[in-house]
């Protein structure tokens, strides 16, 4: 098999078997939706008419739900996905500046992801911890009471 | 820190002759650099004015003559003996006063209820939470019948603590009325109002707290089955809460004939995906049936259609947090807390540039210049320019209403709203337009896209916002703004919709001759907006 069909295989038995343990109703549908996201950083096409089938929904009830939340997401993902709080109360404590740095030692814009696939960045909305803002967060990892100059040398933890 | 009532009762009754005073005593002692005196509005009912406040006792003596100042000043400020007889009598009025007075104390002391356990017990561990009084209120409550239940939580007068302020007792009561087999209570935990993360602490503090007030609330309006929709990010307080839950059931109080009793009661967490509009709760319904998180038409409420067409009970969780104090203390305990129109505590999140962030749970009725200066140790270098409360869909405080109580009433009579309490300081490096371009971006990366007035309103709005931060701001934008914030008000068909327009309508009620500065005269005053593409 190809690379493509490898993968593909990949996927649909990971959906068979996250739907078997999560369960067939609609209720479930966002669970399911949020492992796949969790286990390979987006959920396909062919992950979306699996999870159809399955359900016995139409596929663009799928893609409905799978593009509405923030943390699904149907486009890849680079390897690390940084989050950036972009609300009020980061902002105001010097989120401003932060973000500025951000997107200048990237290069990217966010929404964007890095050539080399290595990095995705995201603005997103208060992630509750706004007691040590600004606030990034690395994959599972937050970083709190960030300052501009403290950016590159946090990047740097990432391969 | 010293404050001098100033409204007309007691400017006529000589107030601004009592500020002299005291400033010139203060001169004299030799205090000035230690003691601030401040003229301020709203201190409570002019029945013993002019009021004078000392800090940090929080004594209240009047009505001061400016004779007695010297006094005063000797006694209390430089010989720290309070002056007794000068005390005001204790009164019940005002929300700030009847909070004054209740207190007694000298240092202002949190009233930890909804806190109690946080960051004391091992939540992780049922017997931790068995032991600080956990699951007494249940027992209590499975003695009563729901009807019991449901009159002492109406009579304690809690309201909703999420934003909204609808008395719990009545929604209880509602869900009770509708006669169903089925029906379900659920837990508000989406919590992702920005500058809120006080629900997070429970969850994560004292999980079993939300179960044990789950079961009281199940047994009053009939719910075999709950849910807890706690926000994808929080991963710990899912797990904490997860784990909790398999502790209850292991020692009976989940599943069925609980304390031997007919109460059946099923719980489950369901974790959000990450959207804010969640945090509504028909919306938080359509979310746990598997859909897009778009609010519904309401009515039908979810007291009557909710959670699969069933009859369902939606509560905060702070809100829900006050439930077995209340069960275990009785209604009047909560009612002596706080002011008459809003009993209890509130826990407040303090955040921008102050010393010190972070989370208090103080008494309603509390002001936001003593959150400022007591509990969070003042401005952290600059000078007080507003306060959001309340989150981003909060009004803008500015300095005029610092004294005014923080409670849901007297806020109301002011104009602004209370909201989730997030209180977010700003000092003069803030810019309003900055500000309000990021709330509106909030708003607009956050709507649903249900509704037109709001999907193109906050979209419309930031784009304004933005060309007033670059430069290209023209003055009818500003007339354009006032009416898409009566229209997202008016016409939206949630509550992000309708108060996205809030931080437009304070923008430029307080604070419009810096929005025209960055129009007319091309400048932002702060420096922080670009001002050119």
């Amino acid at each position: 098999m190809s690379v493509v069909e490898n993968k593909e295989q990949e996927t649909l038995e990971f959906v068979r078997d996250t739907i078997s343990q999560i369960g067939l109703t609609r209720a479930d549908l966002i669970p399911i939706l949020q492992t796949i996201t969790n286990k390979f950083g987006y959920i396909s096409q062919v992950a979306i008419r699996e999870v159809a089938a399955l359900l016995k929904l139409p596929t663009k009830e799928i893609s409905s739900v799978a593009t509405f939340y923030r943390m699904l997401s149907t486009e890849p993902r680079g390897k690390h996905l940084i989050q950036f709080c972009e609300s009020a109360p980061c902002h105001v404590v010097g989120g401003r500046q932060v973000l500025h740095k951000l997107k200048e030692i990237l290069d990217l814009e966010p929404g964007q992801s890095s050539a080399d696939n290595k990095w995705t960045l995201i603005t997103t909305s208060c992630l509750g911890v706004c007691g040590i803002g600004p606030v990034i967060l690395i994959d599972t990892d937050l970083y709190g009471n960030v300052q501009p100059d403290q950016v590159k040398s946090i990047l740097s933890r990432y391969e | 820190m010293v404050l001098i009532s100033n409204d007309p009762e007691s400017i006529v009754r000589g107030s601004e002759t009592i500020y002299n005073a005291f400033q010139e005593q203060l001169r004299q002692f030799d205090l000035s650099d230690e003691v601030s005196v401040s003229l301020v509005n709203d201190i409570g009912q002019s029945y013993a004015s002019p009021i004078v406040i000392i800090y940090p006792e929080a004594v209240i003596y009047g009505p001061v003559n400016a004779s007695e100042v010297p006094y005063i000043v000797e006694e209390h400020l430089y010989k720290g003996r309070i002056v007794e007889e000068k005390r005001a009598p204790a009164h019940e009025l005002s929300g700030r006063v009847a909070w004054l007075s209740a207190r007694k104390g000298t240092l202002p002391a949190e009233n930890r209820i909804v806190l109690k356990n946080v960051g004391l017990i091992d939540p992780e561990n049922i017997e931790d939470y068995i032991a600080h009084d956990g699951y007494q209120a249940l027992g209590l409550a499975l003695q009563k019948s729901p009807e019991e239940v449901i009159n002492l939580i109406k009579s304690s007068g809690l309201q909703g603590r999420g934003g909204a302020g609808f008395p719990t007792g009545l929604k209880w009561d509602f869900v009770k009325k509708v006669n169903s087999a089925k029906k379900y209570v659920i837990c508000n935990a989406d919590e992702s109002e920005p500058g809120t993360f006080k629900d997070r602490v429970v969850l994560e503090g004292d999980p079993h707290a939300i179960i044990e007030a789950m079961l009281i609330a199940a047994h009053a309006v009939g719910a075999d089955e709950g849910f807890i929709y706690i926000r994808g990010e929080y991963q710990l307080a899912i797990e904490r809460m997860e784990k909790a839950i398999f502790q209850a059931k292991e020692y009976g109080f989940l599943g069925s004939s609980i304390f031997g009793s007919n109460l059946n009661f099923s719980l489950h967490v369901h974790a959000g995906a990450g959207a804010y509009i969640c945090g509504e709760e028909t919306a938080l319904i359509e979310s746990i049936e598997g859909k897009r998180g778009e609010p519904r038409s309401r009515p039908p409420y979810p007291t009557t259609v909710g959670l699969f067409g069933k009859p369902t009970l939606v509560n905060n969780v702070e809100t829900l947090a006050n439930i077995p104090a209340i069960l275990r203390n009785g209604p009047e305990w909560y009612r002596n807390i706080g002011t008459p129109s809003s009993p209890g505590t509130k826990v407040y999140t303090i955040l921008g540039k102050v010393n010190v962030t972070g989370l208090i749970e103080v008494p309603m009725g509390i002001t936001l210049r003593e959150v400022i200066s007591i509990y969070a140790k003042g401005m952290n270098g600059g000078n007080f320019k507003m306060a959001q409360t309340g989150g981003s869909s909060g009004s803008i405080i500015p300095s005029s209403l610092q004294d005014t109580p923080m409670d849901f009433d007297s806020y109301k009579r002011a104009g602004v709203s209370l909201g989730s309490g997030a209180l977010l300081i700003c000092d003069e490096e803030v810019c309003i337009v900055d500000l309000a371009k990021v709330l509106l971006n909030f708003f607009r990366a956050e709507c649903c896209g249900k509704c037109t007035p709001c999907r193109i309103g906050t979209k419309r709005a930031y784009d304004i916002l933005s060309e007033i931060s670059h430069g290209k701001g023209k003055l009818e934008d500003l007339d354009e703004l006032l009416t898409l914030s009566n229209e997202l008000n008016d016409l939206s068909n949630c509550g992000l919709g309708q108060t996205a327009g809030t931080p437009l309508k304070d923008m430029l009620k307080y604070f419009r001759a810096e929005v025209e500065a960055h129009i007319r005269l091309d400048v932002c005053p702060t420096g922080v907006c670009p001002m050119a593409y």
